[in-house]
């Protein structure tokens, strides 16, 4: 539950430079990104997943096509289009700002 | 992506949830495949359903989804329900159409704004004053001179323009042989000009060619006479055609949609008002309309004060000149109103004919669509009621009051969405349907009904209104649903009756309203198709005859002389005109040298046989003989008889005309007829002289009338061979018109005609919708009541008390309702009187007659419902619950 709890507003960031860095992920593979890139510390859930991944695809960020796998299998997976870059950045930058600001509060309290 | 794809996501959702499906479907094997436990990789994903809504709702506009949803879900609801969906939406419909109908017609005729520049700011003179009788009266033509006094005294402040009523004249593109009809009008040469209309080919008139009487023989078609009578030829510019002696050259073609000035006709030539040069300099002749623009910034109020001036000091110097007038009479000679009224839909004779029939009749057939909307209405509330178990159980597990409210109106929705689908037909056909009815055959109406974005709209607004009137009520009741009283079964027994015998009440007062004004439409009509016309119309042909020169008497009798050997001709007359062809002839009447009364008595050339012919019976004396000339003889009727000699035999006596310079001229009255209508079948008989065809000295004719009494039970059937026959009884005479004498009788109720047929139709209508609503709410109250009458006749009760028990709350809804119409009906009689004839809202039988049959109706369809209340099984169904 705690782990859940630290993505709390950074899913979106975590997912979008993820895709900007490996680009043609499916959900399964973003989801063990995030856990392994943060070294187990930091876990998305599908149920938060995978509807931030079709709100941001909605809103333009990403975009989604189907390929089929050796298996045969379809596989759904994502790219960061020029607009998800674009909030990225802000995304990017909007972290920063919260990082150095809680930390701020940290060291003047 | 975005809104787009969201909202055509909302039309692919099966699609949409399967591919969804498919990625989480994808993603779990993805986990089994890299070593996860099947059951943990599924468990982590919670409940599969809920994934997929959740992004469903990111992927699709949800409001939009669950509107989608319900619409499908409310057109299940309607197919499940076949034949009560079918009835609702059959009588909702015709209602609508009937609406959509009526609103065509009144647009077209009265609202639509003319198609010319600053139509919003176009007036019309017209005149109001009270008859000596003390009824109210109104017209609105006017004198040449006294137009151009007006225009310029109000030169500056306002353009007017002057417009003839448009006539149906002869004319010919070639020789006399080939004489067409056409729709005639003069206007003044600056209209094109003033309201901006462009030709679309050569010219069109100005103001050059409307200055000198008789000097500028130039016409202008319309497009639509352009398009019908030459197939849009570009050649017609230069051509020539007569009228009468007078040879025109064709100017111009108006711009496309523009028909004239009066709707209800569609002009095909204009031509400059100077070419009606006979007409110029009299201030007697009142044969124009006036049109007045004002220029901008000019206000109406005292530009109309002005005018009245001008008219009101013109109008007293020519009463200078009336010889039957006393000195008192002239000095307050006009004592009319002039009136600037907006003209911006055209002014007609069939606007003011038809305007408060249509409006009756609009209002008609939107009680009916009330009627229609009510019925509906219980039907929902009663099938809500029936369906209260899943709303409960719909709000038990989450549902909003709104998508409820939602769900039971698009139910709604569909209804009127395909009530207004073919209420849209029945218009697109009933409209035109009902202007060909009003269609002499010697004048058919012509009213363009265009089917454009005003009807369309009216339509779109109609069907948003109907559904919210009947939909809401019954949405908001299911809404309102209590979950735990309607699944513990049953609940409020009683609901929902109230409101449905409100409706119920209000039903039956515009169904007895609609009755009510139907009746005295019906009565109306009967009256005056039973009104004698004193002269047998039967197998009579009228027969207008024109000559290219004038002829003197003698050669007309020639040529009716010939006609009476044409086989199946019985017997041949000449007239001035037909009666009842609304022509007429008046004068003042002086007997023994008296100075004349204020009776106006009215004339009519005829010759020997005529009387005969129209089997008008003779009461004394003898018909005019072939010697008999004008001025000399007269043959009166009884009407004359008892206006200017009391009642006593006149023949022998004498009586003279006076004319407008007060000559006097002598007749000697030979014979006595019965009375005859002259002009109209709706007012008293008139007094009226017949006086000898012949004249001495001899006055040549250009036209006449031919009287055919003919053998044959369709009189129409000799006309083509009368038509070749008559030139060659004496040449240069010709058929100009041929009706038959029945037609023009029946022209005379045409409007009656219209109005009783129509709406004795939706009174039909009222009614049955009416019956089947009371049926239906009948039967719903025993269905409802059905435990509590099983107790009742468990416990001994006897049929009768549980009919009355189950009708009784209803018919005081019906009686209640009935009273309301019948007040209604007599508060809305004021309003259609104009429109009645010899018929009295207040008599007894007016109003019986609707109560009755809405009685009777309530009887019958209150039947089935207490039959089955009777056939109740107490065992049965105390048992069932």
């Amino acid at each position: 539950m705690s782990k859940t709890d630290s993505l709390q507003g950074s899913l979106d960031l975590l997912v979008l430079k993820i895709l900007s860095r490996r680009p043609g992920l499916h959900g399964y593979a973003i989801m063990t990104a995030i856990k392994d890139r943060s070294g187990d510390v930091l876990r998305a859930e599908e149920g938060s997943l995978y509807p931030a991944l079709h709100r941001m695809e909605e809103a333009g960020w990403i975009r989604a096509r189907w390929i089929t796998k050796e298996n045969g299998r379809r596989s759904r997976i994502y790219d960061l289009t020029a607009a998800g870059t674009k909030q990225l950045d802000a995304e990017e930058s909007r972290w920063q700002e919260v990082i150095s600001a809680v930390d701020r509060v940290l060291r003047t309290v | 992506m975005s809104l787009r794809s969201r909202i055509a996501n909302v039309f692919r959702n099966d699609r949409l949830s399967r591919e969804i499906d498919e990625e989480l479907r994808s993603h779990i094997e993805e986990g089994i495949a890299r070593g996860r436990d099947p059951v943990e990789a599924r468990r982590a994903f919670g409940s599969a359903l809920r994934q997929r809504e959740h992004s469903r709702d990111v992927r699709l506009v949800a409001w939009l989804d669950s509107l989608r949803a319900d619409a499908v879900f409310g057109w299940r609801q309607l197919m499940k329900r076949k034949v009560t969906s079918a009835a609702a939406i059959l009588s909702l419909g015709l209602a609508i159409g009937a609406c959509t109908a009526a609103f065509r017609l009144i647009d077209a005729l009265l609202l639509r704004p003319l198609p010319v520049a600053h139509a919003d700011n176009l007036y019309a003179i017209s005149f109001a004053g009270i008859n000596p009788d003390g009824k109210a009266r109104s017209y609105d033509s006017c004198s040449y001179p006294m137009f151009r006094q007006m225009r310029a005294a109000v030169r500056g402040k306002a353009e007017l323009i002057a417009v003839s009523q448009t006539g149906r004249v002869d004319l010919t593109y070639g020789s006399d042989q080939e004489m067409e009809k056409a729709y005639w009008q003069s206007v003044s040469g600056w209209m094109f000009r003033a309201l901006g209309l462009r030709p679309v080919l050569g010219r069109t008139l100005t103001e050059n060619d409307d200055l000198t009487p008789g000097a500028q023989p130039y016409a202008v078609l319309s497009f639509d006479y352009w398009t019908r009578r030459f197939a849009r030829d570009p050649g017609v510019i230069g051509r020539s055609f007569r009228k009468g002696d007078s040879l025109y050259t064709i100017a111009g073609v108006g711009p496309e949609r523009f028909t004239g000035t009066e709707p209800g006709i569609v002009t095909d030539i204009f031509v400059p008002t100077m070419m009606n040069a006979g007409a110029i300099h009299s201030a007697n002749s009142f044969w124009l309309r006036i049109l007045v623009l004002p220029k901008p910034g000019v206000a109406v109020d005292p530009l109309r004060a002005q005018l009245h001036s001008v008219y009101w000091a013109f109008e007293h110097e020519r009463a200078k000149g009336f010889v039957n007038y006393t000195r008192q009479d002239m000095a307050t000679f006009p004592q009319d109103q002039l009136l600037l009224e907006p003209a911006a839909a055209g002014v007609s004779g069939m606007q003011k004919d038809y305007r408060r029939s249509l409006a009756a009749l609009g209002v008609l057939v939107g009680l009916v669509l009330l009627i229609a909307c009510a019925n509906v209405a219980n039907l929902m509330t009663a099938q809500a009621a029936s369906r209260a178990r899943e709303m409960a159980l719909r709000v038990s597990i989450g549902a909003g009051r709104l998508r409820l409210v939602q769900l039971v109106l698009l139910e709604s929705a569909w209804l009127a969405l395909l009530s207004a689908a073919m209420g849209g037909v029945f218009a697109w056909w009933a409209a035109p349907f009902v202007v060909a009815r009003i269609n002499p055959e010697f004048n058919p109406a012509r009213l363009v009904l265009p089917a454009d974005w005003r009807v369309f709209g009216f339509g779109t607004a109609l069907t948003a209104a109907v559904t919210l009137l009947f939909g809401l009520l019954p949405a908001l009741r299911a809404s309102a649903v209590k979950p735990a009283l309607a699944l513990k079964g049953g609940g409020q027994p009683h609901s929902g009756r109230r409101s449905m015998h409100v409706l119920i009440a209000v039903q039956m007062a515009f169904c007895v309203l609609v009755l009510f004004v139907a009746g005295l439409f019906a009565a109306t009509f009967e009256g005056l198709s039973h009104q004698p016309a004193g002269f047998s119309a039967e197998r009579l042909l009228a027969l207008e005859v024109a000559s290219q020169a004038g002829q003197p008497a003698v050669n007309w009798e020639q040529v009716a002389g010939h006609l009476r050997t044409v086989p199946g001709v019985e017997k041949v007359a000449l007239a001035g005109w037909p009666l009842l062809s609304g022509t007429m002839s008046n004068n003042h009447v002086s007997v023994q040298g008296a100075t004349p009364g204020s009776v106006l008595c009215f004339f009519l050339s005829v010759s020997p046989g005529w009387v005969d012919t129209m089997r008008i019976p003779f009461l004394n004396g003898r018909d005019f003989r072939p010697g008999d000339a004008y001025p000399g003889a007269a043959i009166v009727n009884r009407t004359f008889a008892r206006q200017y000699f009391g009642g006593a035999d006149p023949v022998g006596q004498s009586f003279e005309t006076v004319g407008a310079k007060g000559e006097r001229t002598r007749l000697e009255i030979v014979g006595l007829v019965a009375d005859a209508q002259y002009r109209s079948l709706r007012e008293p008989v008139l007094p009226v002289a017949y006086i000898p065809f012949r004249s001495a000295p001899e006055q040549s004719r250009r036209s006449a009338t031919l009287m055919v009494r003919t053998a044959s039970q369709d009189p129409r059937a000799l006309i083509s061979i009368l038509r070749q026959e008559i030139p060659r009884a004496r040449a240069g005479f010709r058929l100009s018109t041929a009706f038959t004498q029945e037609s023009l009788v029946a022209a005379q109720t045409v409007r009656e005609r219209l109005l009783a047929a129509l709406a004795l139709f939706f009174a039909g209508v009222a009614l049955l919708l009416a019956g089947v609503g009371l049926y239906g709410v009948l039967d719903y109250a025993v269905l409802q009541r059905r435990r509590e009458i099983g107790i009742r006749m468990a416990l001994g009760a006897r049929p009768g008390d549980i009919v009355r028990g189950v009708t009784a709350e209803v018919y005081w809804m019906v009686l209640a309702g009935a009273g309301g119409g019948i007040v209604l009906g007599m508060g809305s009689a004021k309003w259609v009187a104009t429109l009645l004839f010899q018929v009295k809202p207040t008599d007894p039988a007016m109003l019986l007659l609707p109560l009755a049959t809405i009685l009777a109706v309530a009887l019958v369809a209150a039947l089935p419902a207490a039959m089955r209340a009777v056939r109740i099984d107490p065992a049965t169904m105390l048992r069932s619950e």
